[in-house]
């Protein structure tokens, strides 16, 4: 019998993280903006049906980047999370600090655990409040640690890059083309630092507004509403925007 | 494990167990002891009092359905609230009417609208008219052990039919027996009274504005002639809920709306006490 390897805490943590990481990275980057309205998510995403950003209950959302099977089934699990808490209590009682920390825990509990395969994804948790100052944002990177953002934030594989250009151009009280205008102009930057056209049909993009008179806030853009906000935000690059809105 | 819910711990397996995408069969498996239907009951001797909804009716006009029910709530012979809302969006397109013991109604309702929101989160689409429709009929039946000693719940269910682009009403036995109904439906104590002053009104034709009106029309034909019902309580400003449905989705009328429309009812009630008469052939 062979005994095996030894391998040291510190190296089998760095293999995991290694390995969670180039899952990640094989996927494409999304971004979770605030604007003067709430919170917009903007990925880019070929399929229809497949989605990368879903709504978890009446203020909360939720953005994935990586492996779909992993993200879909922890997407499930914290809608019956939420579900069953506004059930057992109220509804004010679900919110995306604690839908946050069972993640976050989840994932801790996978990655550290030698007998499970470490989870490929990075998750986005953000709760849209009654004032831009009541919202937020958290990522949960793969290992299970969470980061309270604000402002702006990137996940996937090239999301350190994106980061920094949205740090730089993002302000408080952007409308939400504007908003939407950034997010494309981050994604669309190469690694390399070249610029490529994303057309409209391949962007995901959904909010949370807290204008929306119904409780559930959460709501996809698609088709002319989409085209309208980029050709919107493409029109007023540097012009006070217009502030018509964009409600149907 | 209950703590889990609770507690900031690993969701547990079965939240992330590939599954069924309706909330109750979550619950059952998760956590039956908070469905309805799974509550254990002590025996019984008579029956148990508890306050009851009485009057809920629907109306059915091109492009649409009307849902509108009273605002009592009695207990034997005693009025046991004299405000309580008995009309509940469902989801966006549908709407649910409630008349039977109200405590177990309102709860029905709950897991209702949290059954077709969930399902529509998971999935990523709206169950069909008819999908909702048989689930209401799955948790009535759920609730016959405690229909028998009593405490039965009637909804009455109406949608807008996205496929089929028309409003469709549904009714409901204690079993979960489940019917559409062409036109016009009522159920409660009042319900017969209402039926009755519906059928001499109800045109295929109508607008939205007379199906409002007609409703109102029927409530309080059934609040004449039945004591549980309650007609509009001008002294209190309590007017009944009235909601339309159509292809924009799920609407209730402002208290202003319902109230201007009873208003005019009772003021023509003060001419004519029996109300709009048919014309005889």
């Amino acid at each position: 019998m062979s005994t095996p390897f030894y391998v040291s805490p510190q190296q089998a943590m760095a293999d995991r993280a290694e390995y969670a990481r180039k899952g990640i990275a094989r996927g494409r980057s999304l971004v979770v903006l605030q604007y003067a309205d709430g919170i917009v998510f903007v990925g880019e995403n070929p399929s229809r049906a497949l989605h990368k950003f879903s709504e978890i209950y009446d203020r909360i959302g939720f953005a994935a980047a990586g492996k779909y099977n992993e993200y879909e089934n922890l997407r499930i699990g914290g809608v019956r999370y939420a579900d069953l808490r506004g059930y057992t209590y109220d509804r004010d009682d679900v919110t995306a600090r604690g839908l946050a920390n069972v993640y976050a825990q989840t994932l801790g509990t996978i990655f550290s655990s030698a007998a499970e395969k470490p989870y490929e994804v990075e998750l986005v948790v953000a709760e849209v409040g009654e004032t831009p100052e009541g919202d937020q944002i958290y990522r949960l990177p793969h290992d299970g640690s969470i980061v309270d953002e604000h402002g702006s934030v990137a996940v996937g594989g090239n999301a350190e890059q994106i980061s920094s250009y949205l740090d730089q151009r993002h302000q408080d009280g952007m409308s939400l083309a504007e908003a939407l205008k950034l997010a494309v102009q981050a994604l669309s930057r190469d690694t390399n630092g070249t610029e490529r056209e994303i057309p409209a049909e391949r962007l995901e993009v959904a909010v949370l507004d807290r204008t929306r008179p119904q409780q559930r806030k959460f709501k996809r853009i698609v088709g002319r509403q989409l085209a309208r906000l980029l050709e919107a935000g493409g029109a007023t690059t540097e012009a006070e925007s217009s502030t018509e809105d964009e409600d149907e | 494990m209950e703590a889990n819910t609770r507690s900031t711990g690993r969701l547990p397996a079965a939240f992330l167990t590939p599954g069924s995408s309706s909330f109750m069969d979550f619950l059952s498996d998760h956590q039956p002891e908070l469905l309805p239907g799974k509550r254990q009951l002590p025996p019984t001797q008579g029956v148990i009092e508890a306050p009851h909804g009485t009057t809920i009716v629907a109306v059915t006009f091109p492009g649409g359905v009307v849902l509108a029910g009273d605002r009592r709530a009695t207990m034997g012979n005693m009025i046991a609230q004299r405000d309580i809302e008995k009309v509940f969006p469902a989801d966006e397109y549908s709407a649910v009417g409630i008349a039977g013991t109200a405590g177990l109604a309102v709860e029905m309702v709950k897991l209702f609208q949290l059954e077709l929101e969930h399902f529509e989160k998971v999935e990523g689409a709206q169950l069909s008219l008819e999908g909702k429709a048989n689930r209401l009929s799955t948790m009535i039946r759920s609730n016959l052990g405690m229909a028998m000693q009593g405490l039965a719940v009637v909804p009455l269910f109406a949608g807008y039919d996205v496929d089929r682009e028309k409003g469709r009403i549904f009714s409901y036995d204690v079993t979960g027996g489940r019917s559409e109904e062409s036109g016009y439906a009522a159920t409660g104590s009042g319900s017969i009274f209402a039926r009755g002053a519906m059928k001499k009104l109800f045109r295929a034709d109508l607008t939205e504005d007379e199906a409002t009106t007609l409703v109102i029309q029927a409530l309080y034909d059934a609040a004449d002639d039945d004591s549980a019902t309650g007609g509009p309580d001008v002294a209190r400003r309590i007017y009944p809920i009235v909601t339309v449905i159509t292809e924009d989705g799920f609407r209730r009328l402002t208290d202003e709306e319902s109230s201007e429309i009873a208003r005019s009812i009772l003021e023509r009630r003060l001419e004519q006490p029996d109300g709009p008469r048919a014309a005889l052939l």
